[in-house]
């Protein structure tokens, strides 16, 4: 039961094949099972079943809604009130929130149930899940590599079917990175879309929320219920509402496929990049029209997004000092050492490493070197890929140079491990939707991923072009091996 | 050698908004620790803040009044430091775009000179929380009701040469923020603080010397004496050849001198940048109109109507500016009153304000309902009741519920107005006195006086002396 869709568990639960305290047990067990690839940093059993009996509640009452008695998890940066926010760190590893994020509030009241909260990256820092505090979550599809991050936890929480959809948050690439890794469908949609209130910041001006699903069908689901303006973020935008779903299986109007020609560089797997080209046909065969491009300011892409990720991050993370909340330090004599201390011993190495570049890109000296040159050349992105998008209706390529890799192997070369966002994080610095949806399987068995890139607040289209894609491949129906059902 | 000091101000102007810059907990001044705060002021993961259109606003007034350029597009930005009772690890503040820009006050010096005072700008800005040293003998508590409250930092050139120009500014800009409605000037509550820049430099030179800077003093007369004080230390140091360290001092009013806080070198970098987590302000046209629209009169708009057209004396004007809960109960008065604004003035300085001294009240409290205290002087100045009738019935109002009319009525009060029996009362009296009323007669007018005197006896103080005057004046001078 569990490794079907959303929109086949909604209408297993509607039409009373299945409860959704069966469900839930059902995943519940999984999780237990399964807790050798460490997806979750918290489970609540109890609150599970208690959100699942209100479900069935509301099932017999026919007051439910699609997304009702559906078993999920949510990141571990979306604060609960029902379980601790970590945010995958020793800082707030004891930290329970007074209030829900508006996303967890909405989904709430929708009628999910929350399984529990998945591991990540801490403070959503990372691309292989191995900087989190409660170690590194293994992929379900060789449980010897990285699930990706900083959303791997989630992402392998879909995959090794531990939840029915789950949450993420993507900065760079947080979460198409690892849908990629994982064999399932990851969307960031445009920044703005959906609420970041409560959601713990990393650099707020490129974090978005957003979501996994094994389907683009699933996904337009619960994004359905998650989009909208939310007066508790300025940074949310007010835009009219769009019925996701409805526009899924509405015939394609012609359309144009940008192919930037970098896919095809040397250090793209070869494998990858044919995945990419069996696309294109298939996108041919839709009505699609490609053309090759060329995106000029890829090759800053990466050091754009790392001084003002880096220089949020700086700031955003001043405020764990060890006095209100989170990590105290026990060995501190003066009010100095309590703050030095408390964050010493609070943060990982890939935290500090950040915070001290975020620092030292916006000290006096530096600031206009790094900081505000990287502004410059963030709108120049911006601007080459909103113009590209007015020449072609997508943008088309791979979400990752590689898969999965090993786990262990990026550790020690930092510089190298931050190119695993080579294509993902240019959505972030121009605020567009991006969706990663599974494009096949290299000769070793591990997932490839494709990316959708179109214009702000076209994740209608988006979803649809991926829902017409997984009509005509099973690419996202394949989980991984070795699993009884 | 002569010196020429130099001074620029940053005065914090506590916005008198109901909720705080960005988050929407009460500003209460007072409450219990921490229970004015929520978890957006106490910087917990993943919230964020959301602007305070009021505070805006208020912002915005401030700039038409001091005839300010007002930015739109103006922007917040974070300034990086740490400090416990700082919660976000930042304050967000404005330092590139402050939303006013390039405005002016004038000053009226006690010589009776006009001065320009130039504002460079004001800026948006949450204050911090505060540390609370002495409440617990082993820790330093944090109460973070402050944390958040909004302030505007009103910052001028170095455009200021004395102790007297500076206290004389401040209390210019202290009327005006109160009038206009947007601080309500409590100095010892930390809602008007000022921080001094002082320098000196040579007589004639064109360069600024190296600058000390006086942080939060909180009294007008301790602002006096810290720069004197501060003046004079630098002239000692400059004239002995000593250098002046730039760094931050502050006043100790128990020794009045100025001490040592923190040099240059100790010093934050700050590094200020955008905040993400909020858009620039906008503003369009149409809402500066509104806005500018919506504004009370200004203080010297006030202050010269008061002079021209009420005809007011100086230090009537001065009573009527010691707050604006002053003015508008004398303008409310005045709406419903035709007495003239002379003796409103002269009963709200008096009976009133004694009643509300005794009572330990100020002016935001009325004693009196305004429409009874307003009725009250109509009923004197109609002539129903004299001022000793009209002070025994301000007493009575002070402790009854009943209205002037009904007090008067019951207190049998009426006086007799015009009446055949005053007017008799009068003629026996005159007959009583004939020496004294020949006398009078021949110009001897001060035994005026000695008829009113019988006649206000007789009548137990209950006729309006004005008459009394008319009557004696028409009917002494028939001679019989």
């Amino acid at each position: 039961m569990n490794k079907q869709s959303v929109s086949e568990l909604s209408q297993a639960l509607k039409n009373k094949s299945i409860s959704a305290v069966e469900l839930t047990n059902d995943f519940l067990k999984r999780i237990d099972l399964h807790r050798d690839l460490n997806v979750m940093i918290s489970v609540n059993e109890e609150n599970a079943l208690l959100a699942a009996k209100q479900a069935d509640k509301r099932i017999q009452q026919g007051q439910a809604n699609p997304l009702t008695g559906i078993p999920m998890a949510h990141k571990d940066i979306f604060c609960t009130t029902t379980m601790r926010t970590t945010c995958g760190s020793k800082m707030l590893s004891e930290f329970t929130a007074p209030y829900a994020a508006t996303i967890v509030e909405k989904l709430d009241k929708e009628g999910v149930v929350l399984l529990g909260k998945t591991n990540m990256d801490e403070f959503a820092m990372g691309s292989t899940n191995e900087s989190s505090f409660f170690g590194p979550v293994k992929n379900p599809w060789d449980p010897t590599r990285v699930p990706g991050g900083s959303s791997g936890g989630s992402a392998a929480a879909v995959a090794a079917s531990l939840s029915a959809f789950t949450t993420g948050s993507d900065t760079g690439g947080s979460i198409r990175q690892p849908a990629a890794f994982c064999g399932i469908s990851g969307l960031k949609p445009t920044y703005g879309l959906l609420s970041r209130y409560g959601m713990v910041a990393f650099a707020s001006s490129l974090d978005t929320a957003g979501l996994f699903a094994r389907s683009a069908e699933d996904i337009a689901l619960i994004l359905q219920a998650t989009a909208g303006f939310d007066e508790k973020d300025s940074t949310s935008a007010k835009v009219e509402p769009v019925h996701y779903s409805e526009a899924l299986s509405k015939p394609l109007q012609p359309f144009r496929i940008g192919l930037p020609r970098s896919t095809f560089h040397p250090d793209v797997d070869s494998e990858i990049q044919n995945a990419v080209l069996e696309a294109v046909r298939l996108f041919e065969q839709l009505g699609g029209e490609i053309v090759e491009l060329d995106l000029s300011f890829q090759s800053h892409w990466i050091p754009c997004y790392y001084v003002v990720a880096c220089a949020e991050a700086s700031s955003n993370l001043s405020r764990y000092d060890g006095i209100r909340y989170g990590h105290r330090s026990q060995n501190a004599e003066t009010l100095r050492d309590l703050i030095v201390h408390s964050r010493e011993e609070g943060f990982g190495m890939e935290v500090k490493r950040r915070i001290l570049t975020g620092t030292h890109v916006l000290s006096a000296g530096y600031y206009d070197d790094y900081y505000v040159q990287a502004q410059k050349v963030r709108r120049l992105i911006r601007d080459e890929l909103t113009h590209a998008l007015s020449q072609v209706d997508f943008l088309l390529g791979p979400t990752t140079p590689t898969c999965a890799f090993k786990i262990n192997e990026k550790i020690v070369n930092s510089t190298q491990h931050y190119l695993a966002d080579i294509f993902t994080v240019g959505a972030n610095l121009a605020g567009l939707p991006a969706l990663s949806i599974p494009g096949g399987f290299n000769t070793q068995g591990l997932p490839i991923g494709i990316q959708l890139l179109s214009n702000h607040f076209n994740e209608a289209r988006i979803l649809q072009l991926a829902h017409h894609y997984q009509q005509n491949t099973a690419w996202h129906k394949m989980t991984p091996n070795g699993e009884e059902k | 050698m002569t010196w020429e000091t130099v001074i620029g101000l940053e005065v914090h102007a506590q916005l008198s908004t109901q909720s705080k810059l960005f988050s929407t907990a009460p500003t209460k001044y007072g409450a219990l620790p921490n229970t004015q705060t929520n978890y957006v002021d106490a910087g917990l993961p993943g919230v964020l803040p959301v602007l305070n259109q009021h505070a805006v606003e208020m912002a915005i007034q401030f700039g038409f009044a001091i005839h300010a350029t007002i930015n739109n597009n103006s922007y917040f930005e974070r300034k990086n430091y740490f400090y416990p009772d700082l919660p976000k690890g930042y304050q967000i503040s404005q330092f590139q775009r402050p939303i006013v820009g390039n405005g002016y006050l004038d000053i009226l010096l006690s010589d009776g000179t006009e001065k320009t005072i130039h504002i460079d700008r004001a800026h948006l800005e949450e204050d911090a929380g505060k540390s609370l040293h002495e409440a617990h003998s082993h820790h330093t508590g944090i109460d973070l009701n402050r944390a958040g409250t909004p302030l505007l930092e009103i910052v001028t050139t170095p455009c200021m040469h004395s102790a007297e120009e500076v206290v004389c500014y401040l209390k210019t800009l202290h009327r005006l923020v109160r009038f206009l409605g947007i601080c309500d000037g409590n100095m010892q509550e930390g809602s008007f603080r000022c921080d001094v820049n002082l320098s000196l430099r040579k007589m004639g030179q064109k360069q600024l010397g190296t600058r000390t800077e006086l942080k939060n003093i909180n009294s007008f007369r301790f602002i006096e004496k810290a720069i004197v004080f501060e003046q004079l230390r630098h002239q000692d140091l400059l004239e002995s050849g000593q250098p002046i360290i730039q760094e931050t001092r502050l006043y100790n009013p128990d020794k009045n001198r100025t001490e040592s806080m923190r040099t240059k070198e100790n010093e934050n970098d700050y590094r200020y940048f955008p905040d993400p987590d909020l858009l620039p302000i906008h503003i369009d046209s149409q809402e500066l109109t509104r806005i500018k629209n919506a504004m009370p009169p200004l203080p010297t708009e006030i202050s010269k109507r008061l002079q021209q057209k009420d005809l007011l004396p100086q230090e009537s004007i001065e009573f009527l500016f010691t707050s604006p809960s002053v003015l508008n109960f004398f303008n409310e008065v005045r709406q419903k009153s035709i007495a003239p604004a002379k003796v409103i003035i002269n009963w709200l300085k008096g009976a009133y304000t004694a009643a509300l001294n005794e009572k330990g009240l100020s002016f935001e409290t009325p004693l009196i309902p305004v429409d009874q205290f307003a009725l009250l002087l109509t009923r004197l100045t109609d002539g129903t009741i004299s001022n000793n009738i009209a002070k025994t019935l301000f007493n009575q109002l002070l402790i009854s519920s009943k209205t002037v009319d009904e007090l008067i009525e019951q207190e049998g009060l009426l006086e007799n107005k015009n009446d055949a029996a005053l007017v008799e009362l009068i003629q026996s009296i005159i007959h009583q006195f004939p020496q004294q009323a020949a006398e009078y007669r021949a110009g001897k007018e001060k035994l005026l006086g000695f008829f009113v005197g019988h006649v206000m006896k007789e009548t137990k103080g209950k006729a309006n002396p004005t008459e009394v005057n008319a009557l004696l004046v028409q009917l002494l001078s028939v001679s019989n």
